[in-house]
Protein backbone atom coordinates (compact mmCIF):
# COMPACT_ATOMS: atom_id res chain seq x y z
CA UNK A 1 0.00 0.00 0.00
CA UNK A 2 1.28 3.52 -1.10
CA UNK A 3 0.34 5.03 2.74
CA UNK A 4 -0.36 3.50 5.76
CA UNK A 5 -3.49 5.14 6.00
CA UNK A 6 -4.96 2.77 3.27
CA UNK A 7 -3.59 0.00 5.55
CA UNK A 8 -5.68 1.15 8.22
CA UNK A 9 -8.79 1.74 6.37
CA UNK A 10 -8.01 -1.72 5.05
CA UNK A 11 -7.52 -3.63 8.59
CA UNK A 12 -10.66 -1.71 9.85
CA UNK A 13 -12.79 -3.04 6.93
CA UNK A 14 -11.99 -6.64 8.98
CA UNK A 15 -13.05 -5.29 12.22
CA UNK A 16 -16.80 -3.31 10.04
CA UNK A 17 -17.46 -6.97 8.39
CA UNK A 18 -16.99 -8.84 11.83
CA UNK A 19 -19.97 -6.68 13.31
CA UNK A 20 -18.07 -4.12 15.46
CA UNK A 21 -20.00 -1.74 17.31
CA UNK A 22 -17.06 -0.06 18.83
CA UNK A 23 -13.60 0.73 16.48
CA UNK A 24 -10.96 2.23 18.35
CA UNK A 25 -8.04 3.75 15.78
CA UNK A 26 -4.93 4.93 17.49
CA UNK A 27 -1.72 6.49 16.00
CA UNK A 28 1.48 7.69 17.59
CA UNK A 29 3.73 9.01 15.76
CA UNK A 30 7.05 10.70 17.23
CA UNK A 31 10.30 12.09 15.68
CA UNK A 32 12.07 11.61 19.14
CA UNK A 33 11.42 7.76 19.40
CA UNK A 34 11.78 7.39 15.48
CA UNK A 35 8.61 5.05 15.75
CA UNK A 36 5.41 5.14 14.22
CA UNK A 37 2.55 2.62 16.53
CA UNK A 38 -1.16 1.53 14.97
CA UNK A 39 -3.27 0.15 16.66
CA UNK A 40 -6.81 -0.88 15.68
CA UNK A 41 -8.98 -2.71 18.35
CA UNK A 42 -12.77 -3.96 17.80
CA UNK A 43 -15.28 -5.53 19.91
CA UNK A 44 -16.42 -7.65 16.76
CA UNK A 45 -17.09 -11.52 16.62
CA UNK A 46 -13.47 -12.58 17.00
CA UNK A 47 -11.21 -15.39 15.51
CA UNK A 48 -10.51 -18.53 16.84
CA UNK A 49 -7.44 -19.63 17.85
CA UNK A 50 -6.99 -21.75 14.76
CA UNK A 51 -7.48 -18.58 12.28
CA UNK A 52 -6.15 -16.30 14.70
CA UNK A 53 -2.38 -18.64 14.22
CA UNK A 54 -3.25 -18.60 10.12
CA UNK A 55 -4.20 -15.23 9.48
CA UNK A 56 -0.91 -13.77 8.77
CA UNK A 57 -0.08 -16.32 6.08
CA UNK A 58 -1.24 -14.70 2.82
CA UNK A 59 -2.99 -17.80 2.09
CA UNK A 60 -5.83 -17.89 4.38
CA UNK A 61 -9.12 -16.05 4.01
CA UNK A 62 -12.55 -16.58 4.91
CA UNK A 63 -14.24 -14.98 1.75
CA UNK A 64 -15.15 -16.99 -1.00
CA UNK A 65 -14.49 -14.60 -4.10
CA UNK A 66 -10.97 -15.43 -3.98
CA UNK A 67 -8.88 -18.15 -1.65
CA UNK A 68 -5.94 -15.37 -0.43
CA UNK A 69 -6.80 -12.77 2.36
CA UNK A 70 -4.49 -10.06 1.53
CA UNK A 71 -5.38 -7.69 4.11
CA UNK A 72 -3.47 -8.97 7.50
CA UNK A 73 0.16 -10.29 5.48
CA UNK A 74 0.26 -6.98 3.71
CA UNK A 75 0.01 -4.84 7.11
CA UNK A 76 2.49 -7.66 9.01
CA UNK A 77 4.97 -7.00 5.92
CA UNK A 78 5.05 -3.58 5.62
CA UNK A 79 5.74 -3.14 9.45
CA UNK A 80 8.79 -6.17 9.48
CA UNK A 81 10.07 -4.27 6.24
CA UNK A 82 10.87 -1.01 8.33
CA UNK A 83 12.40 -3.28 11.37
CA UNK A 84 8.93 -2.71 13.29
CA UNK A 85 6.78 -5.19 14.82
CA UNK A 86 3.45 -6.30 14.10
CA UNK A 87 0.82 -8.64 16.76
CA UNK A 88 -2.93 -9.44 16.05
CA UNK A 89 -4.29 -10.80 19.42
CA UNK A 90 -8.21 -11.91 19.16
CA UNK A 91 -10.81 -13.62 21.14
CA UNK A 92 -14.22 -15.42 20.01
CA UNK A 93 -17.32 -13.02 20.98
CA UNK A 94 -14.47 -10.36 22.48
CA UNK A 95 -12.66 -8.98 19.93
CA UNK A 96 -9.82 -8.53 18.31
CA UNK A 97 -7.07 -5.78 18.33
CA UNK A 98 -4.31 -4.91 15.20
CA UNK A 99 -0.79 -3.44 16.37
CA UNK A 100 2.23 -2.39 14.08
CA UNK A 101 5.00 -0.70 14.59
CA UNK A 102 7.15 1.50 11.93
CA UNK A 103 10.94 2.75 12.53
CA UNK A 104 10.06 5.98 11.31
CA UNK A 105 13.29 6.95 9.26
CA UNK A 106 13.76 3.83 7.48
CA UNK A 107 13.96 3.92 3.74
CA UNK A 108 11.02 1.44 3.01
CA UNK A 109 8.42 3.17 5.45
CA UNK A 110 5.67 4.17 3.53
CA UNK A 111 4.03 7.96 4.76
CA UNK A 112 1.19 8.06 7.13
CA UNK A 113 -1.14 9.30 4.38
CA UNK A 114 -4.36 11.11 4.09
CA UNK A 115 -5.83 9.95 7.59
CA UNK A 116 -8.87 12.57 6.78
CA UNK A 117 -10.01 10.75 3.79
CA UNK A 118 -9.72 6.96 5.85
CA UNK A 119 -12.10 8.41 8.37
CA UNK A 120 -14.35 9.57 6.23
CA UNK A 121 -14.48 6.32 4.26
CA UNK A 122 -15.01 4.29 7.34
CA UNK A 123 -17.87 6.66 9.20
CA UNK A 124 -19.57 6.78 5.36
CA UNK A 125 -18.88 2.62 5.48
CA UNK A 126 -21.57 2.47 8.52
CA UNK A 127 -22.16 5.41 10.64
CA UNK A 128 -23.57 3.29 13.26
CA UNK A 129 -20.32 2.43 14.45
CA UNK A 130 -18.88 3.93 17.27
CA UNK A 131 -15.05 5.22 16.39
CA UNK A 132 -12.87 6.67 18.18
CA UNK A 133 -9.47 7.79 16.62
CA UNK A 134 -7.12 8.67 18.49
CA UNK A 135 -3.43 10.63 16.72
CA UNK A 136 -0.43 11.66 19.06
CA UNK A 137 2.65 13.47 17.97
CA UNK A 138 5.52 14.82 19.67
CA UNK A 139 3.45 17.82 20.05
CA UNK A 140 0.54 17.10 20.73
CA UNK A 141 -2.96 15.05 20.81
CA UNK A 142 -6.16 15.10 18.65
CA UNK A 143 -9.10 12.66 19.37
CA UNK A 144 -12.18 12.21 17.58
CA UNK A 145 -15.09 10.38 19.41
CA UNK A 146 -17.79 9.98 17.33
CA UNK A 147 -20.13 9.62 20.54
CA UNK A 148 -19.30 13.52 20.52
CA UNK A 149 -20.60 14.15 17.10
CA UNK A 150 -24.16 12.50 17.82
CA UNK A 151 -24.12 14.91 20.89
CA UNK A 152 -24.14 17.85 18.35
CA UNK A 153 -25.88 15.87 15.69
CA UNK A 154 -29.23 14.40 17.00
CA UNK A 155 -30.66 12.68 14.23
CA UNK A 156 -28.90 13.62 11.56
CA UNK A 157 -26.87 11.17 10.71
CA UNK A 158 -23.00 11.15 10.16
CA UNK A 159 -23.09 10.06 6.81
CA UNK A 160 -24.83 13.09 5.75
CA UNK A 161 -22.80 14.68 3.05
CA UNK A 162 -22.60 17.95 4.15
CA UNK A 163 -21.31 16.00 7.72
CA UNK A 164 -18.78 13.84 6.30
CA UNK A 165 -16.72 16.56 4.30
CA UNK A 166 -17.04 18.64 7.89
CA UNK A 167 -15.53 15.95 9.71
CA UNK A 168 -12.74 15.51 7.04
CA UNK A 169 -12.10 19.15 7.12
CA UNK A 170 -12.01 19.02 10.88
CA UNK A 171 -9.59 16.14 11.10
CA UNK A 172 -7.20 17.99 8.56
CA UNK A 173 -6.78 21.51 10.70
CA UNK A 174 -6.45 19.47 13.95
CA UNK A 175 -3.82 17.28 12.45
CA UNK A 176 -2.29 20.26 11.68
CA UNK A 177 -2.83 22.04 14.64
CA UNK A 178 -0.43 18.69 16.31
CA UNK A 179 1.69 18.63 13.39
CA UNK A 180 0.11 15.05 12.73
CA UNK A 181 0.26 12.96 9.47
CA UNK A 182 2.81 15.03 7.67
CA UNK A 183 5.48 12.01 7.92
CA UNK B 1 -10.23 26.30 13.84
CA UNK B 2 -12.94 24.54 13.67
CA UNK B 3 -15.25 23.28 16.78
CA UNK B 4 -17.51 20.69 17.43
CA UNK B 5 -20.25 23.37 17.56
CA UNK B 6 -20.27 24.28 14.29
CA UNK B 7 -22.51 20.65 13.68
CA UNK B 8 -25.11 22.51 15.50
CA UNK B 9 -25.31 24.73 12.31
CA UNK B 10 -25.23 22.27 9.76
CA UNK B 11 -28.08 20.08 12.23
CA UNK B 12 -30.79 23.48 11.96
CA UNK B 13 -29.85 23.39 7.97
CA UNK B 14 -30.56 19.60 7.62
CA UNK B 15 -33.62 19.71 9.63
CA UNK B 16 -35.24 22.57 7.76
CA UNK B 17 -35.27 20.88 4.54
CA UNK B 18 -38.14 18.68 3.91
CA UNK B 19 -36.52 15.71 2.45
CA UNK B 20 -33.52 15.37 4.84
CA UNK B 21 -31.85 12.52 2.88
CA UNK B 22 -33.08 9.97 0.17
CA UNK B 23 -35.32 7.56 1.52
CA UNK B 24 -34.93 5.34 -1.01
CA UNK B 25 -37.84 5.42 -3.52
CA UNK B 26 -38.16 5.57 -7.60
CA UNK B 27 -35.38 7.85 -8.21
CA UNK B 28 -32.68 6.48 -6.14
CA UNK B 29 -29.73 5.97 -7.98
CA UNK B 30 -27.42 3.77 -6.20
CA UNK B 31 -23.01 4.09 -6.71
CA UNK B 32 -21.53 1.00 -5.01
CA UNK B 33 -17.62 1.49 -4.63
CA UNK B 34 -15.80 -1.92 -3.80
CA UNK B 35 -13.48 -1.36 -0.43
CA UNK B 36 -11.74 -4.44 -0.34
CA UNK B 37 -7.31 -5.25 -0.35
CA UNK B 38 -7.43 -5.31 -3.68
CA UNK B 39 -9.92 -2.11 -4.58
CA UNK B 40 -7.89 0.17 -1.47
CA UNK B 41 -4.42 -0.86 -2.87
CA UNK B 42 -5.58 0.22 -6.94
CA UNK B 43 -6.96 3.56 -5.47
CA UNK B 44 -10.73 2.77 -4.47
CA UNK B 45 -10.57 5.56 -1.44
CA UNK B 46 -9.95 8.25 -3.42
CA UNK B 47 -12.60 7.31 -5.74
CA UNK B 48 -14.73 6.56 -2.94
CA UNK B 49 -14.22 10.48 -1.52
CA UNK B 50 -14.70 11.96 -4.85
CA UNK B 51 -18.36 10.45 -5.79
CA UNK B 52 -19.07 11.89 -1.80
CA UNK B 53 -17.95 15.34 -2.89
CA UNK B 54 -20.18 15.35 -6.41
CA UNK B 55 -23.53 14.34 -4.15
CA UNK B 56 -22.75 16.92 -1.71
CA UNK B 57 -21.58 19.70 -4.50
CA UNK B 58 -23.66 19.35 -6.84
CA UNK B 59 -27.19 18.52 -3.94
CA UNK B 60 -27.61 15.01 -5.71
CA UNK B 61 -30.38 14.23 -2.76
CA UNK B 62 -31.47 10.91 -5.05
CA UNK B 63 -27.81 8.95 -5.17
CA UNK B 64 -27.57 6.82 -2.29
CA UNK B 65 -23.25 5.67 -2.12
CA UNK B 66 -22.55 2.36 -0.71
CA UNK B 67 -19.03 0.60 -0.07
CA UNK B 68 -19.11 -3.11 -0.34
CA UNK B 69 -16.08 -5.72 -0.45
CA UNK B 70 -14.79 -7.47 -3.17
CA UNK B 71 -16.62 -8.03 -6.54
CA UNK B 72 -14.55 -10.37 -7.75
CA UNK B 73 -13.09 -8.53 -10.56
CA UNK B 74 -9.81 -7.61 -8.15
CA UNK B 75 -8.15 -6.90 -12.49
CA UNK B 76 -10.13 -3.87 -12.97
CA UNK B 77 -10.28 -2.54 -9.57
CA UNK B 78 -11.44 0.13 -8.28
CA UNK B 79 -14.86 -0.74 -9.38
CA UNK B 80 -17.91 0.82 -9.27
CA UNK B 81 -21.08 -0.40 -9.93
CA UNK B 82 -24.25 2.09 -10.67
CA UNK B 83 -27.42 1.24 -10.66
CA UNK B 84 -30.16 3.01 -11.93
CA UNK B 85 -33.94 3.70 -10.62
CA UNK B 86 -34.82 0.54 -13.40
CA UNK B 87 -32.81 -1.67 -12.11
CA UNK B 88 -30.04 -1.18 -14.63
CA UNK B 89 -26.68 -2.38 -13.31
CA UNK B 90 -23.00 -0.56 -14.92
CA UNK B 91 -19.98 -2.11 -13.93
CA UNK B 92 -17.55 1.20 -14.12
CA UNK B 93 -13.52 -0.63 -14.26
CA UNK B 94 -10.30 0.79 -13.56
CA UNK B 95 -11.78 4.09 -11.79
CA UNK B 96 -10.04 7.22 -10.84
CA UNK B 97 -11.19 10.81 -10.04
CA UNK B 98 -11.26 12.29 -13.33
CA UNK B 99 -13.61 9.49 -14.26
CA UNK B 100 -16.30 9.83 -11.08
CA UNK B 101 -16.62 13.72 -12.78
CA UNK B 102 -17.59 12.30 -15.89
CA UNK B 103 -19.82 9.43 -14.41
CA UNK B 104 -21.83 11.46 -12.44
CA UNK B 105 -22.22 14.13 -15.06
CA UNK B 106 -22.67 11.98 -17.99
CA UNK B 107 -24.33 8.39 -16.52
CA UNK B 108 -26.14 9.49 -12.97
CA UNK B 109 -27.20 13.17 -13.93
CA UNK B 110 -27.85 12.71 -17.49
CA UNK B 111 -28.56 8.84 -17.49
CA UNK B 112 -26.44 8.23 -20.58
CA UNK B 113 -24.08 5.54 -19.83
CA UNK B 114 -20.36 6.22 -20.03
CA UNK B 115 -19.67 3.02 -22.06
CA UNK B 116 -15.95 3.81 -22.50
CA UNK B 117 -15.35 3.13 -18.82
CA UNK B 118 -17.19 -0.03 -18.86
CA UNK B 119 -16.08 -3.37 -18.00
CA UNK B 120 -17.52 -4.09 -21.48
CA UNK B 121 -15.00 -2.15 -22.84
CA UNK B 122 -12.29 -3.17 -21.69
CA UNK B 123 -12.83 -6.65 -22.00
CA UNK B 124 -12.84 -6.52 -25.45
N1 LIG C 1 -11.01 -7.78 13.16
C1 LIG C 1 -11.36 -9.02 12.81
N2 LIG C 1 -12.34 -9.70 13.45
C2 LIG C 1 -12.67 -10.96 13.09
N3 LIG C 1 -12.09 -11.65 12.09
C3 LIG C 1 -11.10 -11.04 11.42
C4 LIG C 1 -10.67 -9.71 11.73
N4 LIG C 1 -9.65 -9.39 10.89
C5 LIG C 1 -9.47 -10.44 10.10
N5 LIG C 1 -10.32 -11.45 10.38
C6 LIG C 1 -10.38 -12.75 9.70
O1 LIG C 1 -9.14 -12.97 9.06
C7 LIG C 1 -9.34 -13.19 7.66
C8 LIG C 1 -8.19 -12.62 6.87
O2 LIG C 1 -8.22 -11.17 6.87
P1 LIG C 1 -7.50 -10.38 5.72
O3 LIG C 1 -7.80 -8.93 5.89
O4 LIG C 1 -6.05 -10.75 5.69
O5 LIG C 1 -8.13 -10.92 4.38
P2 LIG C 1 -9.66 -10.77 3.93
O6 LIG C 1 -10.32 -9.64 4.66
O7 LIG C 1 -10.29 -12.11 4.02
O8 LIG C 1 -9.52 -10.38 2.41
P3 LIG C 1 -8.87 -9.01 1.84
O9 LIG C 1 -7.68 -9.45 1.09
O10 LIG C 1 -9.88 -8.33 1.02
O11 LIG C 1 -8.51 -8.17 3.04
C9 LIG C 1 -10.69 -12.56 7.35
O12 LIG C 1 -11.31 -13.19 6.26
C10 LIG C 1 -11.45 -12.78 8.65
O13 LIG C 1 -12.02 -14.08 8.69
MG1 LIG D 1 -9.37 -7.73 4.91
Amino acid sequence: MKELSLNILDITYNSIKANAEKIEISISESISANLIQIEIKDNGHGMDHELLEKVTDPFVTTRTTRKVGLGIPLFKQSAEDTDGKFSISSKIGEGTAVYASFRLDHLDRAPIGDISSTMVSLIQANDQIHFIYRHSTDSGEFVLDTDDLHAQLGDVPLSEPAVLSWIGEYIKENLEDIQGGKI
Amino acid sequence: MKSLAELQAIKEKMQNKVNLRASEDDNTVRVVVGMATCGIAAGARPVLNAFLKEIEDRHLGNVICTQTGCIGICQYEPVVEVITPDGTKTTYVKMNEDKVAKVVTEHIVNNKVVQDFTIGAYQK
